[in-house]
């Protein structure tokens, strides 16, 4: 092996900062490739040269157009060079290059002749090159070199073109769909690497053809694959295969199961865990299929190798979240993985204790864990406190033990993120166990009268201010509250003043004595603590006698702000000091659309603090909240659903404008926020016209004018329609927008005393079947069909016609129903030829409704569906036939 | 899932996070700086462990990473989140225990940079575009050190046993056509 290194001049005594790079300059090397140009080439020189380069471009340089075009053109005449190692860092420059077509143009007749080269390491390389930078019109010139290179004996040729063409199969399937039988034999090759990527590559260009996949898996599942990682991929097929045909509604015995099984013995560590894998993700697993993988898993636990321990632990972790009782086995195994060296093993051996543990182990865990805590990273600390919330949820008679371990870990060293994460935890337990609220509560004021985080502070007084007064006894709070206003900076203290307002107001016995803590607060040095010392010491009336604190009081102490704050902040910066007082009636309550449409996007729910200490109030809540404060509408009863909001003008007009659908059983309200972007006007009297020729069954009832509109302050005028009563009425709306448009002077922001009428031409709006249908899931579909009575089942077929794909397909139809997709159903794998999609939904009437959706795609695209509807109402399930008959 | 075992980097940095020779496969970290903060992060998070005898392995940024350390220098491979760890692994291995070979066992900076042609070779040859071309560490080696001339060349610049090894490759293949 020692023969052909070549080394280069080296010099051991200098310094070990030494780099043979140093002080290496681009333009410099540029200066340098001219040797390239040499008649008489030096291989040595022109590779140190190419090295130099490409030790530039690998530190991150880039060079410019016409700099890499001349390094191109340069490093194209060193093909004259019959030297191989100079050769093999040509290929490199090129694929590092990656030339422009017409320059490729130049190298295709030299890394043709190479490919055909007698030299293995040429064919090899220079069909990986070749094939890197060509486009489909080379292709069809080289196609034949590379079917036979997919064939040839010697491996790493064979690999090269079998790589080269999974790349290839992206661009230009068609070519590469003529190989099959080339690669088909490729498969058979005794070389391992040879059979991992024909297999790859098969599989690739028959993915579409779910027969054809399922016939390769058939029949190499039965035969030997030699290489582990074409045996790793052979399980990835089978487990797909398995996922797609049940959804076929097979029954029986799982198609190779026992295949998956087998691999659990193969000698390959990396089979064998891909095999587990595969089990522990198969849907609805059984425990009886289980059992063997658990126990290979169980055996890596106790692996030497990291890797394999986390592979194993982080598999098992999956596991428990869905089927805890498995993975109780492996229990034992799993503790002594606490102490692991790898703290990423012991967070994960940890989390998975938690969720399989029993009532009568978590003391002894809890103890194990408290030793674990002292030495890891904040990160896993979190991960820790998380899983420990959650087993407190599932435990909690053992809110003691758990609370206790929490307020010791909170007293610990820690950055914000993992303070925040405990104290969040604490705040839910206190807020669903009733038993732990006490002790809960004096947890968190022990913690605030050492906390470094502002932000955790007040949250914390404003979290004690809620739930504090509502304790047994509220003065033993009274203290910690109080130190605050001594100790701490300004910010703290003025939220700790608040917080003891809200006990004056709660608690009657302790206001004296609150009053007297809040006058000594009159004399903060910072004015926001004695302004609201002030106004809380004049709210509670602490000038006059003791009295009962009223509602109004307590409204305005407790009570949320009914405001977005960020209107409210428009309306405070816009108003100006004159006799008239602020109107806090006078701010609009609509927040802008944009805000709106990102609360209800799908995200995390708010948990701890940051969530307001009330159940979480459904996305539709600021809605009804709005409509019900309009005296016009007021009477419609409750609101069924409000949609997201339609845009009605383009991007970037003069006046923006989208509309939100509100249902009721009997109105329609359509809520339109307009938006002016010329800073130059004020629009007066903004209305909405809505001609509703072609919406038969609706007729207009009300109107609500905006009274006035300026520069980029949203506002929302109103139309309401009536309706037959529950009935999903459909119909189109054209709309124009009126409004008297007034001249404001941009330098003093006056408008112009006289105004004039224009409109304004909006797009039209649909009420379609999907307006009348609330997403609303079921966490169990299976369950609830099966509920339903059999005999309300309405069940047709339809032809989707051709569609882009079958996914495309499926969204198409839970758009046009406008229901929930439930578990995860909405989701369709790619290249799969059928699809069952599971929805539910409320239909306008309060009408549950289940549907279960089989698509299936043919050859050509063309798609077919099977629609089966149940629900309570016979009618509705034929509506929901006559939505999807129509659309 | 990815169906195909695929390979987001390789990363070979000195024992002060500096990167020696790097190569991307996928289009998770667009620019240099990109790039750079991932290997900051990734240095910075297992410089502390002991991943000489075994390699080791952590989640980061949502992705698996294995990584082992010989002598100075630290070797990583990265993954997607559900990829199979120990197929990573093998990758690592396979470029460990490469690099070893090529630089006849002194894995340190100053060799490695002195010879990063012979390590950019090797990259090369064990993924080519995120799949796996090579794991075996002596094939690696092997294809990348097999630097003598051209054996299409005339016969004197060849050694003995090439010769016969091509002349046995032109009489099997004179057989098979």
């Amino acid at each position: 092996m020692a023969q052909p290194f070549v080394k280069k001049d080296d010099d051991r005594d200098e310094e070990a900062e030494y780099s043979p790079f140093f002080g290496i300059e681009k333009g410099a090397v540029l200066q340098e490739a001219r040797v390239f140009h040499d008649p008489q080439l030096d291989p040595r020189r022109c590779s140190q040269v190419i090295t130099k380069l490409l030790y530039l471009l690998n530190q991150g340089e880039t060079f410019t157009k016409v700099e890499a075009t001349e390094v191109f053109f340069a490093v194209t005449k060193l093909f004259q060079s019959r030297d191989i190692g100079l050769r093999r860092m040509v290929y490199l420059m090129i694929k590092e290059i990656s030339p422009s077509s017409d320059e490729v143009i130049m190298v295709t007749s030299s890394l043709m002749k190479d490919m055909t080269s007698r030299t293995d390491v040429y064919r090899a390389n220079a069909i990986r090159v070749l094939c890197q930078i060509t486009d489909g019109t080379l292709l069809a010139q080289i196609e034949r070199y590379l079917k036979q290179a997919i064939v040839d004996k010697n491996p790493v040729v064979a690999s090269a073109a079998l790589v080269s063409g999974i790349h290839i199969l992206q661009t230009n399937p068609e070519i590469v769909k003529r190989w099959s039988n080339e690669v088909q034999e490729a498969v058979q090759s005794r070389a391992a690497l040879v059979q991992f990527h024909a297999l790859a590559l098969l599989h690739q260009i028959r993915q579409n053809d779910r027969l054809a996949v399922s016939k390769l898996v058939t029949s190499l599942t039965r035969g030997t694959v030699r290489s582990p990682l074409a045996q790793c991929l052979l399980v990835r097929y089978a487990s797909q295969v398995i996922r797609e045909s049940a959804n076929n509604f097979q029954t029986g015995e799982r198609p190779f199961y026992d295949y998956l099984e087998s691999c659990l013995r193969h000698k390959a560590e990396m089979v064998i865990l891909e095999a587990a894998r595969a089990i522990t993700e198969l849907s609805g697993v059984t425990n009886r299929e289980l059992t063997p993988a658990i126990t290979v898993l169980q055996l890596f636990l106790s692996s030497s190798k990291p890797v394999l321990r986390f592979a194993a632990v982080r598999t098992l972790n999956k596991v428990a979240m869905t089927h805890p009782m498995a993975v109780t086995n492996c229990n034992i195994d799993m503790e002594s993985l606490i102490s692991d060296q790898n703290r990423s093993i012991a967070t994960l051996a940890i989390t998975t204790l938690l969720k399989t543990g029993n009532e009568s182990s978590v003391d002894r865990l809890m103890k194990q864990i408290t030793n674990f805590m002292s030495d890891i990273a904040d990160e896993f600390k979190i991960v820790v406190v998380e899983a420990i919330r959650s087993l407190c949820m599932k435990f909690p008679l053992k809110y003691r033990s758990l609370m206790n371990f929490l307020s010791n870990i909170l007293r610990e060293e820690g950055g914000f993120e993992y303070k925040k994460a405990i104290v969040d935890s604490i705040v839910i337990l206190i807020r669903d166990i009733q038993e732990a609220k006490e002790i809960g509560l004096l947890h968190l004021c022990e913690f605030i009268e050492d906390c470094e985080f502002t932000y955790l502070s007040t949250q914390i007084l404003h979290f004690l201010g809620i739930e504090g007064p509502k304790t047994s006894d509220p003065s033993k709070f009274i203290r910690y509250i109080y130190n605050r206003v001594h100790l701490e900076n300004a910010t703290v203290r003025a939220c700790a003043v608040s917080t003891l307002a809200k006990f004056g107001a709660m608690v009657d016995s302790l206001k004296p004595r609150v009053l007297v803590l809040l006058r000594r607060c009159l004399f903060d040095s910072d004015d926001e603590v004695r302004d609201r010392a002030t106004l809380y010491l004049n709210t509670l009336g602490g000038d006059g006698p003791v009295v009962e604190t009223d509602n109004d009081v307590k409204g305005f102490l407790f009570g949320s702000l009914d405001v977005p704050l960020v209107n409210l902040e428009t309306s405070l910066r816009n108003y100006e000091p004159s006799d008239q007082p602020f109107d806090i009636d006078s701010v609009p309550k609509e927040i802008k659309a944009q805000p709106l449409a990102e609360k209800k996007a799908p995200g995390k729910k708010p948990i701890g603090l940051g969530a307001p200490p009330t159940a979480p109030s459904a996305a539709v809540d600021p809605y009804d909240r709005l409509l019900s404060s309009i005296p016009e509408f007021a009477s419609y009863g409750e609101l069924f659903k409000s949609s997201a909001p339609v845009e009605l003008t383009e991007a970037e007009t003069e006046y923006a404008v989208n509309v939100v659908k509100h249902i009721f059983d009997h109105y329609v309200v359509f809520q339109y926020n307009c938006t002016n972007t010329i800073p130059e006007q004020l629009l007066e009297n903004v209305t909405v016209v809505v001609d509703a020729s072609e919406a038969e069954e609706f007729s207009e009832v009300a109107s609500k004018p905006l009274k006035s509109l300026p520069y980029d302050s949203p506002g929302q005028t109103f139309v309401a329609f009536e309706k037959p009563d529950g009935v999903p009425a459909v119909g189109k709306f054209s709309n124009v927008l009126k409004f008297i448009v007034k001249e404001v002077d941009p330098a003093s922001g006056e408008a112009e005393e006289d105004g004039v009428e224009d409109e304004y031409q909006l797009e039209d709006l649909e009420v379609v079947a999907a307006d009348y249908m609330q997403k609303v899931g079921v966490s169990n579909f299976r369950n609830a069909w099966e509920g339903m009575d059999p005999e309300c089942e309405q069940v047709d077929e339809y032809g989707l016609g051709p569609r882009e794909s079958l996914a495309e397909a499926v969204n198409a139809v839970i758009g046009l129903l406008g229901m929930q997709p439930c578990e995860g159903t909405e989701a369709v794998p790619s290249n799969s030829r059928s699809h069952t999609c599971l929805l539910s939904g409320v239909f306008i009437g309060n009408v549950k409704v289940l549907v279960r959706l089989s698509f299936g795609i043919s050859g050509h695209n063309e798609v077919a569906m099977k629609l089966a509807v149940r629900s309570e109402d016979e009618n509705v399930s034929k509506t929901i036939h006559e939505i999807v008959a129509s659309g | 899932m990815e169906l195909c075992p695929s390979v987001k980097n390789v990363l070979l940095l000195d024992s002060e996070g500096n990167r020696v020779a790097a190569k991307y496969y996928c289009d998770d970290w667009p620019t240099n700086s990109a790039k750079e903060a991932f290997e900051k992060a990734v240095f910075t998070k297992t410089q502390k462990t002991n991943a000489r005898t075994e390699a080791e392995i952590a989640m980061i940024e949502n992705n698996v990473v294995v990584y082992k350390f010989v002598q100075s220098l630290h070797f990583f491979v990265t993954g997607g989140e559900d990829e199979n760890e120990l197929i990573l692994a093998t990758v690592l291995q396979g470029f460990c225990d490469a690099v070893g070979l090529l630089l006849r066992g002194h894995v340190d900076r100053r060799e490695a940079l002195e010879n990063l042609d012979l390590i950019l070779m090797c990259l090369d040859e064990i993924v080519d575009g995120g799949i796996i071309l090579e794991t075996d560490p002596n094939v690696i080696a092997g294809k990348v050190a097999s630097q003598s001339v051209d054996a299409g060349g005339p016969l004197s610049e060849q050694t003995i046993s090439q010769a016969l090894a091509t002349a046995r490759e032109h009489l099997t293949r004179s057989l098979l056509n």
